[in-house]
Order: C-alpha cells, then structure tokens, then sequence
C-alpha cells in the first residue's frame, strides 16, 4: 500500500494520535469479538458492528467536551468505545447481563453512559434526531456552551424527522452537529437508490448552514476537519450538517449476506482502511515501532478478552429486574 | 375558593408550577404570541418571556422528540400539541422514545415531560380532529395517561403530572375548557392514580372520565328522578386505575356502566370491565355495560355525529339494561 499520509502536516501531536489509534483498535477488537460471540450464541438479536466506520466515531468524538451530548443509532457500540465507555459494561450489555451498561435491557442497539451524556443508541431509523436537538437546547437553555453530536446513517436522510429537526435547529441557533455517517447502503439499498441527491452536505443550504463533506476513512482528515466545525458550532451556535463518507465491511447486522454488493467493492474499502493507513503513519514517521505497534495491540485485545470474561461470569438480571426502571416514581406506578 | 374556567385552571397550575421549578418550560403551536389555541397558555409569554413559552413550527415529531432530548439532559419540559390528534404524527417519539428511555437505557435516563393538549371529538370536526387516543396511550407501560373532568381536577392533577419524573399524557377536552367551578387556592395536589367520587349513591355504579363525566352527571340527575340512586366515579388517572376506590364502588353497588367517549373496540372501558370482572367478580349482580363511541369514522353531519358519540340517554338505556329493566 502506497504511503498516503507522509505529506501530512501531522496537525495531530504524537500521543494525541496514537490515543486515537488505541481507540480505533478497540472498537476494531470489540467488534470483531462480539461477532464471534454471536456465533457462539452468546449474544442474539441484531448486532449491528462499526467495523470500517472507526475513524469517523474516534476522530469526531476526540473533540467532546464532558458537557457536550451525543447521540446516535442502533450502530452504537464504536461510539459508546470512543467516548470512553466500559468495554466490560458494553460486552456485558451485548450478553445480556446486568453489569451491561443497561443492565442487560438495551441490548446491542441501546447502549447509554450517563458519565459521557451518551443520549443512546436507537433502533427507530430517525428517531434520535429530536433527542439530539433537545440536548443542544438544553445547553443554550443553561448557557453551559456545550454541543450535541447527533450521528445518524444515510439510511435516515429520507426520513421527515431529519429535516424537521435540521429546520428546528437551524431556526432556533441549536448547537447540533448532524453527522451523516454514509457507509452509502440503508441495509440493501444503495444510497443512490434512497435519496434524491446524495451530494448529502448541500442540504444544508436548504437550512441556510454550513455542509461539510470528509472522507471518514481518513482518521487525521475527519480530527482536523471536525475540530474546525466543532468549534464553530460551539462558539457560533449554529449547527452544521457533516457529510462522512465511510464503509462498512461486515453485513448490515450479522444476518445479512451482503448479496447486494460486490466482493471486489468491499475489497478496495479495506484498502483504504484507516486502521492500517494510521499504523503505516505511525511507523513511517518514526511515532511507534512496529514493536511498539503489536505491544499496543496485545494490551487492547486483553482489554477485549477481559470484557468477555467479565461477560461470560456475570449473572443475568435477576427476575426483579423486569417490573424496575419502568417508572423513576416506582410509587406511583 | 376561587371560581374559574377549566382553561384558567390549567393556565393557573402552568403558572404556578414554571414559577416553582425554572425547568420547567412549555412549547406547542401558537402556546406564546397567540396565547395558545384554546388560551390555556394566556399571558404565560409575557410572565416567563420567550426563553420558556416557546411558539414552535408545524413539526409535532420534531418538538416532541426535542423535549425528550431536553429531558434526558435535566429540563422539564410541557410540549403543548393542538390536539391530540396531532400527537399521531409525533407518536414515535412519545412510545419509543420517551416511554421506553428508563427502561432500556437500564435506569439511567427518566423523561419528565407531560404532553398535553385536547382529547376527543370537537364540536362537528369530522374524522380526522376526533379522536380519543387514551387507550393508545395507556396500552404502553412507561406513561402515565391522566384526563380530568373538572377545573379544581384539571389543576390539581396538572401540577401533579408536571412534577412527575416519568412521562405523563395528559387529556384535555376542548368542550370542557370553558366549564366553569370552584378550584381551592394553593397547592393542592391530585396525585396520579387517585380516582374521586364525584356523585355518591348506592345502586349503580357509572364510570366516567374528562367530558363523559358531565353526561354522567345528567344521566344521574335523570335517573334519581325514578328512584335509581347513581354513584358516579371519575377515576382521573386512566393508567394507573385506581382500583381500590373502583373496588370499594363495586363492592357497594353490584352493577357498573363505564362510559367512555372512544371507540368500543380495545377502549380503556373493556380494561376496566376486565380489572372488575378479574378482581370482584363475586361482587357483581350483573354483567358490565358499556357506553361507547360507535365503530366508524367521526362523521359531519349533525345527526350521524350524535348517534356515533356516547349520549345521556345511552347512559340511562346503559344502567337500564345493568340493572335489568329492560
Ligand atoms: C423507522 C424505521 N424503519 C425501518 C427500520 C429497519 N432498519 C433498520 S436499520 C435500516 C437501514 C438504515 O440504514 P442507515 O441509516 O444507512 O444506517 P446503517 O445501518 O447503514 O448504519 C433499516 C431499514 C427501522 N429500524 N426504523
Ligand atoms: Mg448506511
């Protein structure tokens, strides 16, 4: 592979970039382990993976600050990893066990952390936009100067909930940044078969913001580009619309054959993808060794190995738990 | 004791309510500038200004799903919708997201938001402005359903469902808000699940809620005329039902008539009838009754919106037939 990335400017400092790289490699790891797990059976339902959509996640997220929120789809457990969730409490979810980060009643696609105002992974396609915005209300209704990211697939472009809330948020100067996370299929539908132009960062004219479009394959592309745009959005108030061209390599959740693409398709995206460009980065600039590089992976899927330890031990929710959490006010109820 | 409309009541406890708790805030169609589209937010703009009674957009989904995010991150939010009819469009939001948030997210996140805004049929508004969502609403665990009857109600139970940590859906009823009554000064709480007595009596007992109750109350006036001795119950919190006062009722009575403006089939009332029949079955002299919307599409016209829609004398016809006098 061609050594795309020495004419960078490395804007991104040394231990910056290697934390990113980490981050990608756990969520890469996590993945590919729950997908293992859900052969084994120990995980059922969809399992919807990130695997290919790293560097979208980890490259926006490095950008947070503790009061902003964040929300997104059932595609939830990247960004759960990135923000810095639990990789025990988010296996044990996967499994079904208390100790998950929903006690075993979310499940893959409703993943929360209170600790990073992680609003959720949502299973309803456009459902979480009206969350996201809410969040960037409540930040101008307390003046904290907090942003929400709101993630959302192509998929829901074409859903009435986006524009509504594109149109509320650009109305009432809510800090919300959409990011169009286009790994360019709704499950089986090509994206050029679903939106009626998929130049997706021109709709934000239609609002009268800003339109960004990054290649999310490229980790320093989407830290450098999101940088600019979460502190435009922060201190402008305006929200941004962010079009991240990115690919995903496994099935649409783990029972989808993937009959609706090419082999060869696939293939070129993972040649591009951003896991092995940030390595070859690494190692060529001299950051890491590729000593260094195979510690690094050691330590990260002894992290991962751990959570499905931890998994495996923990205990299922007792019976109790089936009748808790309907109401806060249990009295009530 | 302050004697008001129904609309002033609701005003008084948004009101009393936003001056105690600065989280609170309310947003709908036309709830600011125009004062709301049947006055139940008159002059709350000029008091709170427009940080906190916000005029949104035509985008039901949109403002509903902003209120759940808000709640999520600690606000308290009262999304106003101009009718529940509207709410359909911003259903997803109220049943996936907001009924469902604590559940799912294992405890983590409770949504205190109460949406209200008018319920039922409107004064010959045809089929799409007449519907009876409690038993949609009230079929999903996570929500709390509440519709009052009568001003002190509307007032009482409105500041109960604002200080709420959970979802409540709160019914009005646009025929209802200019009923005027007594409403005690003060903060004088309906706590949700708590049904009242509004007529005691002995013979028959008629379950009625929001504006069916005032059709009870006729009804009762008709039949103490020829001896029959009405106990009227207004259960006010459709989810929970207060099934000890419905017990104690029964108990008295033998015999119960639930009148409820929606439709017959998989209404509230067959819950109710269920929760008798499952619970005091050994209490009843008679099969329950039930008075219903008739199964068809609100139509216009005068006479065929009058036979599709409960009426005192479907009620009368109704403890008749539960008493065995037909
Ligand atoms: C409202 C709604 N309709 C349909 C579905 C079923 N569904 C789940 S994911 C999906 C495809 C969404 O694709 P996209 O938004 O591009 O996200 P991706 O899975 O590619 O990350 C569909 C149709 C759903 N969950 N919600
Ligand atoms: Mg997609």
């Amino acid at each position: 592979m061609a050594s795309v990335k020495k004419e960078k400017t490395q804007s991104i400092a040394r231990e910056k970039l290697v934390e990113m790289f980490e981050k990608m490699l756990l969520i890469r790891y996590f993945e590919e382990a729950s997908i293992k797990a859900y052969q084994q059976k120990k995980i059922a339902g969809f399992l919807h993976t990130y695997i290919g959509q790293e560097a979208v996640g980890v490259g926006t997220l490095t950008h947070k600050l503790p009061q902003d929120s964040v929300v997104t789809t059932y595609r939830c457990h990247g960004l759960y990893l990135a923000l810095g969730g639990s990789p025990r409490e988010g296996m044990a979810e996967l499994f079904g066990k208390v100790t998950g980060c929903a006690r075993g009643k979310g499940g893959s696609m409703h993943f929360f952390s209170k600790d990073h105002n992680f609003l959720g992974g949502h299973g309803i396609v456009g459902g979480q936009f009206g969350i996201g915005i809410g969040a960037a209300f409540k930040s101008n209704y307390d003046e904290d100067n907090a942003v929400s990211f709101i993630f959302f697939g192509d998929g829901a472009l074409p859903q009435g909930t986006f524009h509504e809330c594109m149109n509320l948020a650009a109305l009432w100067d809510l800090p919300a940044i959409f990011i169009c996370e286009d790994n360019q299929y709704g499950m089986g539908t090509a994206n050029s078969r679903a939106i009626a132009n998929t130049e997706i960062a021109s709709k934000a004219e239609a609002y009268g913001i800003k339109g960004y479009t990054i290649n999310g394959m490229d980790l320093q592309e989407v830290h450098d580009t999101m940088k600019k745009v979460v502190h435009e959005t922060r201190t402008t108030r305006r929200p941004a619309l962010v079009h991240m061209k990115t690919y995903r390599y496994f099935g649409h959740s783990v029972s989808d054959a993937g009959l609706y693409r090419t082999k060869e398709e696939v293939e070129q995206y993972k040649q591009r993808d951003p896991i092995l460009a940030e390595t070859q980065y690494l190692t060529e600039n001299g950051w890491m060794t590729e000593e260094e590089i195979k510690t690094l992976q050691k330590k990260v899927r002894a992290v991962v190995q751990d959570a499905v330890d931890f998994s495996d031990e923990s205990p299922e929710p007792p019976v109790e738990e089936l009748t808790r959490h309907v109401f806060r006010d249990e009295e009530i109820a | 004791m302050a004697v008001m409309e129904m609309r002033e009541a609701l005003n008084l406890a948004l009101k009393e309510e936003m001056t105690r708790d600065e989280k609170v805030f309310i947003l709908g169609e036309e709830v600011a500038e125009y004062n709301g589209a049947y006055k139940v937010t008159k002059g709350l703009l000029d008091h709170f200004g427009p940080k906190r009674v916000i005029d949104t957009p035509i985008s039901e989904s949109g403002f509903a799903g902003l209120a759940v995010g808000a709640a999520m991150r600690g606000l308290r939010p009262v999304v106003e919708f101009m009718s529940f009819n509207f709410s359909l469009v911003a259903m997803d939001q109220i049943i996936s997201n907001a009924s469902k948030m604590l559940y799912m997210s294992g405890g983590m996140y409770n949504i205190p938001i109460v949406f209200r805004g008018p319920n039922g049929a409107g004064p010959r508004v045809s089929s799409q402005h007449s519907h009876n969502m409690e038993s949609v609403y009230a079929h999903f665990p996570g929500i709390h359903v509440m519709s009052p009857s009568c001003p002190a109600d509307a007032k009482g139970m409105l500041k109960a469902a604002i200080r709420c940590n959970d979802p409540v859906v709160f019914l009005e009823n646009e025929l209802n808000y200019s009923m005027k009554d007594e409403v005690p000064e003060g903060d004088n709480i309906v706590p949700i699940g708590k049904g009242d007595i509004k007529r005691a009596g002995k013979d028959v007992t008629i379950i009625a809620w929001s504006r069916m109750m005032g059709l009870a109350k006729q009804a009762a006036e008709e039949l103490n005329k020829n001896g029959v001795d009405a106990e009227l119950l207004d259960p006010r919190s459709l989810k929970p039902l207060d099934m000890p006062l419905i017990a104690e009722s029964v108990k008295k009575t033998g015999r119960v008539v639930v009148v409820e403006e929606g439709h017959f089939f998989s209404g509230l009332g067959a819950q109710i009838a269920d929760s008798i029949y499952t619970n005091l079955f050994d209490y009843l002299d008679a099969p329950i009754v039930r008075v219903a919307q008739s199964e068809n599409p609100m139509p216009y016209a005068a006479n065929l919106e009058a036979a599709t829609l409960p009426s005192v004398a479907k009620i009368l016809q109704a403890v008749d037939q539960v008493s065995y006098r037909n």
